[in-house]
């Protein structure tokens, strides 16, 4: 047996014997665990998933091991993957941490930077949130606003961020500020704060789907540490940059969580055959280019982590997953009728579907729009003049 | 199986890349197309594919092959793509050889040979009328003496008009319709009953429509068990279906290609016309939709080469998906060409012609997007 397929059988056989019935299906929108201070269980065996994974560092797999990770080789990494899929192993643990702000951190942390951040998101201790937008720097991320000014001994930041997700449960902030009032791109930084510090206030928005994801966050007079910086001052545009490329694969792979690329077969099993032939090719269509973008999603994470992803690939997995998300769930709620518009019953899990379907509207907005990501894809894969 | 070329494939890359683009790049289209060449392709090319081990890629070694797999089978049809090189690969070192590598020593020792040597062209005759519909097959087959006579018609048959060998879907039981039923029958050229029309089509390739009329083969021409075609016949359609998305794939990447340099070329309003949002957003989009089709058909082709069971999902989604990145890409590029696209000066009408018959070839996106959604239970 080759190394590769004795870690596939040992894998196999831990997870058969670790991963409790009940965590083998896609968590609902309440039962995800994030971890973190206020983090609680939503079951025994939620938190009996986590500790065993936790345990051997495989909340993040291939991060290596002195940082709290499983130090997993790419191909031992995607052999856990698969088998977790094969299972139908939901992640032990959600986080921004892991997502986002870990591998920005492994690439322009500081060793010490690494070793006090990262054990404590592989443990899932501290959940983070992101302080990017603004209200006048959306698309336009680079014009932020919020300050951070030298005061000696720590940075004074005083403004306002929005749409930051989950700000009301997160612990601490990765956010961008502006140093150098004179630039722009080359005047902002990247900082690390403690949400409970004094002059932090959130305050929920509430969105079309009724839920409030997202916050507005306020600063006012929070004083930061000088060291709770990542890479140089007023270089924090690199990191920023580098870090959205990850957030863009996270929200790419939305809604593919679940394991079954088909929306048609799901809706078989749901509500039997599909007899409308229009919608019934709409969906056929939908699952071409669902199944093709799954084998898309396999091949980018392999040039990924084999160092042979174009750097811009990010905004086209970005773009294309989350359009082909939303219109799953256009054709979920038409093949639902009058019962996916159940908004407040019992049947419909206080309309699990219509506030799935409204909420997908974000994904092609958040992380920087499709048209964002058109552009880049237009500029830098591209090369066409003037993008 | 990591999901890019290992290194071996990359070389087989950088082989049939300028190889094609060398002996066989647009203008000898042209070439044949403009002398009215009756054979659609050049027999010296043919060749030439041999002596570089190129017909024998998917032949086992034991036969005379490399024995190499899908994967490499689709590195050189999608140079063949880019570059619109009439070949009859497709139909001869890719579905027929598929058919031929599970039949019997004798008849894999009868045609492969010829095959790797680039003497013999072989023909797919699936298609009796305008779409492909397989399991309709209703051309007859019935047993006389020690063999069979075969009655019917097929159209839509790549090289059938020079084809040494014609790999012939057959009823020899059962009703259209019906999977249960189908022989693969292995006929020679020139068979006694055999009418060949060759017909140009919209691409200047050639194929034929054949009319067979009580044609005597005999018992060792069948390829498989009789009544039992259906699965060998499944194995070379997706072959061949896996084959027509790669050459797709390159008749796209070229579509693009020349389209996102036209882009940056053409002045209109005292600027290039690249750096209009609208046309940037468009090409950008078409980029996605290649590159997503790219990572279908080399997932299709991986599992074709591990033999898994859900090849044949893969393959339609394969298909069906690059068969529409391509349409899109030729019809971009046509639109963004503006009126030179509408000339035949310009190479990029050649690409939307020859992606409207590999669109049609064993089966459209539509024939496909069903075979997907019936795999998946609806």
């Amino acid at each position: 047996m080759t190394e590769d397929a004795s870690f596939r059988a040992e894998t196999r056989a831990w997870l058969e014997a670790n991963c409790p019935p009940a965590m083998r299906q896609p968590a609902g929108f309440d039962d995800a665990y994030w971890g973190g201070r206020k983090g609680h269980f939503a079951s025994p065996e939620q938190q009996q998933w986590f500790e065993a994974m936790a345990a051997r560092g495989w909340t993040v797999p291939d991060w290596p091991k002195e940082y709290g990770g499983g130090g997993l080789s790419p191909e031992q990494a995607k052999i856990l993957r698969q088998e977790m899929a094969r299972l139908g192993c939901r992640s032990p643990l959600h986080s921004f941490g892991i997502w986002m702000l870990g591998p920005a951190l492994l690439k322009f942390g500081t060793e010490e930077q690494k070793r006090h951040y990262l054990p404590e998101i592989a443990q899932g201790k501290i959940r983070w949130c992101q302080g990017y937008s603004e209200p006048g720097a959306g698309s336009d991320l680079a014009g932020l606003q919020t300050r951070a000014e030298d005061k000696g001994d720590h940075w004074l930041v005083n403004g306002q961020k929005i749409w930051t997700s989950y700000a009301d449960k997160a612990d601490w902030i990765f956010c961008l500020v502006r140093t150098d009032p004179s630039q722009k791109q080359g005047g902002i930084s990247f900082l690390l704060f403690d949400m409970a510090s004094p002059g932090v206030s959130t305050k929920p928005i509430l969105l079309i789907s009724g839920y409030s994801p997202f916050c507005e966050t306020f600063f006012d007079n929070v004083e930061v540490p000088k060291e709770q910086i990542v890479g140089a001052v007023n270089q924090g545009w690199t990191v920023a940059k580098y870090l959205l490329g990850h957030e863009r694969e996270m929200i790419s792979s939305m809604g593919f969580a679940a394991g079954e690329p088909s929306l048609g077969h799901q809706l078989a099993g749901e509500y039997g055959p599909i007899e409308d032939p229009v919608l019934r090719a709409e969906i056929a269509l939908h699952d071409v280019d669902a199944l093709a973008f799954r084998a898309m999603s396999e091949k980018f994470l392999d040039e990924l982590k084999h160092g042979r992803a174009h750097p811009a690939q990010p905004s086209m997995m970005k773009y294309a997953g989350t359009e082909l998300n939303k219109r799953r769930l256009e054709l979920d709620m038409a093949a639902g009728g009058s019962d996916a518009l159940e908004w407040e019953s019992a049947r419909s899990e206080q309309g699990t579907r219509p506030r799935a379907w409204l909420r997908s509207k974000a994904n092609s907005i958040e992380g920087g729009t499709s048209e964002v990501q058109l552009g880049i894809i237009a500029k830098h894969i591209l090369n066409l003049p003037g993008a | 199986m990591p999901m890019f070329l290992t290194e071996d494939q990359a070389m087989l890359k950088d082989m049939a890349g300028p190889f094609l683009a060398e002996q066989a790049p647009v203008k000898h289209l042209r070439q044949l197309r403009d002398s009215n060449d009756a054979t659609g392709f050049s027999r010296d090319l043919w060749k030439q594919f041999a002596e570089m081990g190129l017909t024998g890629v998917l032949v086992p070694a034991e036969d005379g092959g490399s024995g190499l797999g899908h994967v490499e089978a689709g590195i050189v049809l999608e140079e063949i793509g880019r570059n619109l090189s009439p070949s009859p690969f497709l139909s001869s070192a890719v579905a027929a050889v598929t058919a031929l590598k599970g039949a019997d020593a004798d008849m894999r020792g009868r045609y492969l040979p010829g095959i790797v040597a680039g003497d013999t062209v072989a023909a797919i005759a699936v298609d009796e009328l305008r779409k492909h519909r397989p399991v309709e097959t209703a051309l007859r087959a019935e047993r006389s003496g020690n063999g069979f006579r075969l009655t019917g018609g097929k159209q839509f048959v790549a090289h059938g008009h020079v084809a040494d060998l014609v790999i012939v879907a057959a009823r020899t039981a059962g009703a259209a319709g019906e999977e249960q039923g189908i022989t693969l029958f292995a006929v020679d050229k020139g068979a006694a009953g055999l009418s060949v029309e060759g017909v140009r089509l919209a691409d200047s390739s050639i194929a034929a429509r054949m009319l067979f009329d009580g044609v005597a083969v005999d018992a060792g021409a069948v390829i498989g068990d009789v009544d039992g075609g259906w699965a060998p016949l499944c194995r070379m359609l997706d072959a061949g279906r896996a084959g027509a998305a790669a050459e797709m794939l390159g008749v796209a990447g070229a579509a693009m290609d020349m389209t996102v340099d036209y882009l940056k070329q053409r002045k209109q309003f005292g600027r290039l016309i690249g750096e209009f949002q609208a046309l940037q957003h468009r090409a950008a989009h078409l980029y996605s939709e290649i590159e997503i089709a790219r990572a279908a058909t080399l997932k299709a082709q991986q599992l074709l080469d591990s033999n898994d069971a859900k090849a044949d999902l893969m393959v339609a989604v394969a298909k069906a998906k690059t068969g529409r990145a391509a349409m899109l890409a030729v019809q971009e590029g046509i639109q963004m060409h503006g009126g030179m696209g509408m000339t035949d000066e310009f190479d990029i009408g050649l690409y939307m012609k020859r992606q409207r018959v590999l669109e049609e070839l064993f089966g459209d996106s539509g024939f496909h997007a069903d075979r997907v959604a019936r795999l998946n239970g609806y």
